[in-house]
């Protein structure tokens, strides 16, 4: 995905953001799961692919998954920027059937909870129910224990814990873990990764993007205060004003 | 209309989107049923009655002991089949989002999350594509999106509708019935919760004190620490915080942390990212602190302070204590 600064922009068609002036990165829930899987593997063996849905660019995103350690990275490529939660899922289950029979069964699979971009919060909870396995999103730790994964997550200040039989799936949040950073040997490495290109058709779903917009701007109203320490009687008075003090 | 419940009691973010169903049935001219999945949520029926719902129909079956989500799909994919909606509604929260995700893998059918009330009634004719408002990127940006299929999901944007009871309440008639629920359901119940922690978080705290990569280490936040404490208020911060390990993520503000709401936040040391912008944009006052006069969240603050925090923080606690004395 882009990753914005202090506004995004929006093409003038509306079709996509303006990517004109930024980079790109991996989003932070995903950049969890990855971390999530890497964790898990080195507590209990095995070994970590990286699939990412998207244009070739996507590319950099793997290497970087690659530059921490993942074993494998598969690019499902398309042409369009973005494909719709169903199209996407259903392209996500090809690739992952394809995989499987190669190598054998993913014990578990790794999404973050929503996109930051398009924020569907549906392409894992799709793909999990097409290849028949239970899935939980929202986690906040996960632990696997014999043949069963530990899921906890909150719901508005509950803490829910969930039993799931392997193989599963489990979409994650921030805060589940703290991603590590490439090491420059991890780095130099990636250069070299092979980056599994797996084309795939999927019929697209129903529903279609009609344009982007940028929400309504709030009018800037700003009074600024004065300069340095000599200003904090003035903020006492902003916060007797607003009833906090 | 999905009613999202914990053990029976009904979530606020549920008579949000009770009050966009009701003007999405206006809109349709057709009925509002409310469904609500388990026994305990059973005394619901009345209030949903006030607020719209025609009927209430509650789904009961053995496997129903607690939060499920393929329970509650199943739950729901039976009556889509016996009732033949022209849409299903819930509310945008973790909940919402995930059991309407599920009943759309069912149905193999699209699922627009995050759906904004405005401007409904030319765009939702009642056999053919809709077109609706849909928030992304965590509310920075927006999308006008097209949906198409015999029965439509959506949820509804938290915060996006003010909840209100109907000016004339509906009869919420109260009809039980019993899913077919599959077995492997069960799998994906609630297994064990430990309760709600009382005082303050993050979200509902009246006061955040907030600090960004300016406060420079996770020691710099001790006098932010001291703030908080002397306003009865609770400590914030951005990603590029948690990223370097300063403090837990789950002080972090934004869109990927927390959205909070309160009456003030004071924001030290943040530029003022988009991403971190969607989670501060709730409180209802802003006090940027920042060596920058044109950092983005100066620019959109309601007050500032333009200087160093490691000064201005301390100067602030001390005026409020000096203040009382
Ligand atoms: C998909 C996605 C999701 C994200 N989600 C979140 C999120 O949930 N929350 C979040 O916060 N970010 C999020 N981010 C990251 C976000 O884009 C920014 O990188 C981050 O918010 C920057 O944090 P910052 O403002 O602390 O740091 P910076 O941008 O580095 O800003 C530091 C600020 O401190 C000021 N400063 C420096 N020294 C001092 C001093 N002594 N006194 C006063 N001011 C000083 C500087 O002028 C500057 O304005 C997300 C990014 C992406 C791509
Ligand atoms: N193009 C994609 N490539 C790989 N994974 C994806 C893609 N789109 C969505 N996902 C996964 O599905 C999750 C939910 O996405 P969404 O339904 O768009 O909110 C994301 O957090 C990702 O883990």
């Amino acid at each position: 995905m882009p990753a914005p600064g202090a506004r995004i922009n929006v093409t003038a068609d509306g079709q996509a953001v303006d990517t004109a002036n930024l980079g790109f990165t991996m989003s932070p829930h995903e950049e969890c799961a990855l971390e999530a899987g890497l964790a898990l593997v080195e507590a209990h063996g095995g070994s970590v692919t990286a699939l990412t849905l998207g244009p070739v660019d996507a590319e950099e995103q793997l290497r970087y998954a690659a530059s921490l350690g993942v074993g494998a990275v598969v690019l499902v490529p398309i042409d369009d920027l973005d494909w719709d939660p169903q199209r996407t899922a259903r392209a996500i289950t090809t690739a992952i059937t394809e995989l499987e029979a190669a190598d054998g069964p993913f014990d578990l699979v790794v999404f973050g909870n929503e996109s930051a971009d398009s924020g569907g919060f549906q392409v894992g909870i799709r793909v999990a129910r097409a290849q028949a396995r239970p899935m939980v999103t929202g986690a906040k730790g996960i632990r696997v224990e014999g043949d069963v994964v530990r899921v906890q997550r909150e719901i508005d200040g509950v803490q829910e814990v969930y039993e799931l039989p392997l193989p599963a799936m489990v979409g994650v949040k921030e805060g589940v873990n703290l991603p590590r950073y490439p090491t420059m040997k991890g780095r130099l490495a990636s250069r070299k990764a092979v980056v599994n290109s797996t084309p795939v058709a999927a019929a697209a779903g129903g529903q279609t993007m009609v344009h982007l917009m940028p929400p309504p701007e709030q009018a800037s109203h700003l009074v600024v205060l004065g300069e340095g320490p000599a200003a904090a009687p003035a903020v006492v008075d902003v916060l007797v004003e607003r009833g906090v003090l | 209309m999905f009613v999202e419940h914990d053990r029976g009691a009904v979530v606020p973010a549920a008579f949000e989107a009770l009050t966009f169903g009701r003007a999405l049935a206006v809109a349709l001219g057709a009925e509002l049923h409310a469904v609500t999945v388990g026994m305990p949520a059973d005394a619901a029926a009345t209030e949903l009655g006030d607020f719209g719902a025609v009927v209430v129909h509650q789904a009961h079956h053995d496997l129903l002991t607690d939060y499920g989500a393929d329970a509650s799909a199943d739950a729901l994919a039976d009556l889509v089949g016996s009732l033949g909606p022209a849409a299903v509604v819930a509310c945008g929260t973790d909940r919402g989002n995930e059991v309407l995700a599920q009943l759309a893998a069912r149905l193999d059918a699209p699922f627009v999350a995050n759906v904004l009330p405005d401007d409904l009634a030319p765009h939702v004719p009642a056999d053919a594509s809709w077109e609706l408002t849909r928030v992304r990127w965590g509310g920075s940006l927006l999308e006008r999106t097209t949906v198409t299929a015999p029965v439509k999901l959506l949820t509804v944007a938290l915060h996006a509708v003010e909840a209100a009871a109907d000016a004339s309440p509906a009869a919420g008639e109260a009809r039980p019935y019993t899913p077919a629920i599959d077995p492997a359901a069960a799998v994906t119940i609630v297994r064990e919760r430990v309760e709600r922690q009382s005082g303050q978080t993050l979200a509902t705290a009246a006061v955040v004190v907030g600090g960004g990569r300016g406060v420079g280490s996770a020691e710099g936040f001790a006098p932010l620490e001291d703030l908080a404490a002397e306003l009865g208020g609770v400590v914030g911060c951005s990603r590029a915080v948690t990223n370097n390990g300063w403090r837990n993520h789950t002080d972090q503000v934004g869109q990927t942390g927390t959205r909070i709401g309160a009456d003030v936040y004071f924001a030290c040391g943040i530029s003022g990212a988009i991403q971190h912008w969607v989670g501060a944009s709730g409180a209802k006052c802003i006090i940027a602190i920042n060596t920058d006069p044109a950092a983005n969240m100066v620019m959109k603050a309601d007050y500032a302070v333009i200087g160093d925090l490691h000064e201005i923080v301390p100067a602030i606690t001390a005026a409020i204590r000096t203040g009382r004395g």
